[in-house]
């Protein structure tokens, strides 16, 4: 019986002979699972930034989106405005504290040193809502609001980042290139259950965003109101008020849906679990198809190169080779071809998922689990589609083989 | 003992649905050292015999017992390990492996018999200095002439020390000086090293080195003599 050291020499010599055939083998491999690479890392980017959000809410504490699917009904203004928060934080009983809510994203430097951050736009009630101390200086002031003043609040990862160990207060930053001023610096709250970093923020006045940082200045639209109800119990009675406080203001007859959705904390995270699984379902059936696929590929060339080699195999048999040896020798070359590949492809997966998140400005998130799972995967795929050709090969008659033309 | 022994060895194939009878009864028997040449016309089952012989290919009944072993009873592997450590083979078409050095495709049956590399490289480089190719060793089938491929092979074929050498048409593809001298290589290595060889030819001056010729016509033996005056330099 050969060794397995020769076996993978004499495996490697045939791959290498054909080098642009072995490439293109690989081809279907690569592809795969550098699409599953860059797709697990992107989405599991892209819910850490969905965990942020989750993490601002307290337990007693409500959402509140414009539906936009609900267009074609024929009430107005079918988006929320700062003045729909003020009405509720004035009329419902069960709303302890209401923020709007605009969010965005933009580099801010000071001096030489410059961040990307999340940027919020919301009132004075932001803190509020979602338990925020302010550590030096002072938080946001209705004043500020009202006036559309350029001050900024920041998040203690920001302020770490633009300042390191001076002290931002009163100084000038620039985001997106408009100058704020720092007028405070909120206490660290650490990352949210080991993931997103829940103070790399800063917070403005939310009229200041509209107006500089977004084209929402004349319509006064919002992205959500959060609302943060009296109590836990209270919520179910909060949610009927808002809703009728809302739909009343927004003129919708009664048999029009609403045009916002009302969500709870669990709720969210229902929605968010269920995206979750929908996506990794969706990625899994991606990552098998592309490499069956990939597999097949391999299985057609190892087919072809048994036929091109079939007087080698009866030159190795001649001399002595047992089926089993013929066998191992083709396998491991499948094997070989499938293993590179899925190396490639990993590799390839992340300068994708690191490219993607640039566009989506999300980071991407490259998970241990999800580059082993495409390593063994692809081994897998090598010996599933390399064994009936290595087989196949093995059954050849010495003498069949040797007359082979 | 005989070292090999075959008895009434009949075998068909199927053509077309019908079956077909190409060797009727091949009874033959070989003492070590014999250095035999099979000489016929194509299709009169020299070929066929050899290969059979050689363990490559199976008959359909007789019995063949080689160095006192009943070739008919070993299955698949065992057959391998017999070519491996038995039987040398040469082929017309010498049958080396492309983009593999002289060197390594002398060294390729010790792989199968887990020799190691380094003992490997030794007793390949021993063998092809035996066949005159000291230094051609590093060298691919391409770069060498039929001559010296042919060589290559016989080094090949003798570097697990078989005790059998099998040559089908192994000067069918070289011209008359080069047949002369691989012709020449086999005596020696029948002299010298008690190599028994099997040859199979149909040109009667290649089949003069032999010490023993056998005629095939229609699947059987026609005659079987000694050849008194072996042409070339016998050194026995």
């Amino acid at each position: 019986m050969i060794s397995t050291a020769e076996i993978l020499r004499v495996s490697g010599r045939a791959l290498l002979a054909n080098k642009m055939r072995s490439f293109l083998t690989m081809l279907g491999i690569i592809i795969g699972v550098g699409a599953v690479i860059a797709a697990f890392a992107v989405g599991q980017g892209a819910n850490s930034v969905i965990d942020r959000q989750i993490s601002m809410l307290g337990s007693n504490f409500m959402y509140i989106f414009p539906d936009r699917s609900a267009v074609g009904s024929f009430s107005t203004p079918r988006y929320l405005t700062i003045s729909d928060a003020e009405a509720i934080e004035r009329e419902c009983s069960g709303a302890e504290a209401v923020a709007p809510l605009i969010e965005t994203s933009a580099q801010m430097v000071y001096g030489s040193a410059n961040w990307s951050a999340e940027v919020d736009g919301s009132s004075a009630s932001f803190s509020a809502v979602h338990e925020w101390r302010v550590e030096s200086g002072r938080d946001l002031l209705e004043d500020d609001v009202r006036a559309g003043t350029k001050v900024c609040v920041l998040g203690m990862t920001v302020a770490d980042k633009l300042f390191e160990n001076a002290d931002p207060i009163g100084k000038v930053i620039r985001v997106r290139t408009v100058p704020f001023t720092v007028v405070g610096v909120f206490s660290p709250k650490g990352r949210f259950m080991g993931g997103y970093d829940q103070d790399d923020f800063i917070l403005v006045p939310i009229t200041t965003a509209q107006r500089r940082l977004t084209r929402n200045a004349n319509t006064g639209r919002v992205g959500a109101i959060m609302v943060k109800g009296v109590s836990m119990r209270a919520l179910d009675y909060l949610e009927l008020q808002i809703n009728d406080l809302l739909r009343e203001r927004h003129r919708i007859r009664p048999d029009r849906p609403n045009d916002f959705r009302v969500m709870n904390v669990s709720q969210i995270l229902n929605v968010r679990r269920q995206t979750t699984r929908t996506m990794s379902i969706l990625l899994g059936a991606i990552a098998v198809i592309s490499l069956i696929v990939g597999g097949i590929g391999i299985m057609n060339i190892m087919l072809v190169s048994v036929t091109e080699r079939t007087r080698e195999i009866g030159i190795r048999m001649a001399v002595g080779a047992k089926s089993a040896d013929i066998r191992l020798q083709f396998l491991i070359e499948a094997v070989t071809l499938s293993l590179l590949g899925g190396i490639l492809g990993i590799l390839l997966g992340t300068a994708a998922g690191l490219g993607l998140a640039r566009v989506m400005q999300s980071p991407p998130i490259f998970g241990l689990g999800s580059i082993l799972l495409a390593f063994l995967f692809s081994a897998l795929v090598g010996i599933a589609f390399g064994f009936y050709p290595a087989w196949k090969a093995s059954l050849l008659n010495p003498i069949d083989a040797l007359k082979y033309e | 003992m005989a070292l090999i022994e075959l008895l009434d060895m009949r075998k068909s194939f199927r053509m077309g649905g019908k079956e077909m009878e190409i060797l009727h009864g091949v009874s033959l028997s070989a003492e070590r050292g014999e250095f035999i040449a099979m000489m016929g016309p194509s299709g009169s089952g020299k070929s066929t015999t050899m290969n059979i012989l050689g363990c490559l290919d199976t008959p359909t009944s007789g019995k063949y017992i080689l160095d006192g072993r009943d070739v008919d009873s070993l299955d698949g592997d065992e057959l391998a390990t017999v070519r491996n450590v038995m039987i040398g083979f040469v082929f017309q078409g010498f049958n080396l492996l492309q983009r593999t050095s002289a060197l390594a495709n002398v060294e390729m049956p010790m792989l199968y018999s887990g020799v190691g590399a380094r003992e490997r490289r030794r007793r390949a480089a021993e063998a092809l200095e035996r066949v005159g190719l000291a230094d051609r060793m590093d060298h691919d089938p391409s770069r060498l002439s039929g001559g010296q491929q042919q060589r290559v092979a016989i080094a090949r074929g003798i570097v697990n020390k078989a005790p059998i050498l099998m040559a089908d048409e192994p000067t069918g593809n070289l011209d008359t000086r080069t047949s002369e001298e691989i012709m020449a290589l086999f005596q020696e290595l029948n002299a010298k090293e008690g190599i028994t060889i099997v040859l199979v030819t149909h040109e009667a001056s290649v089949a003069a080195h032999a010490k023993r010729i056998l005629h095939f016509r229609d699947g059987v033996i026609t005659s079987d003599e000694p050849n008194a005056i072996a042409r070339g330099g016998d050194a026995a």
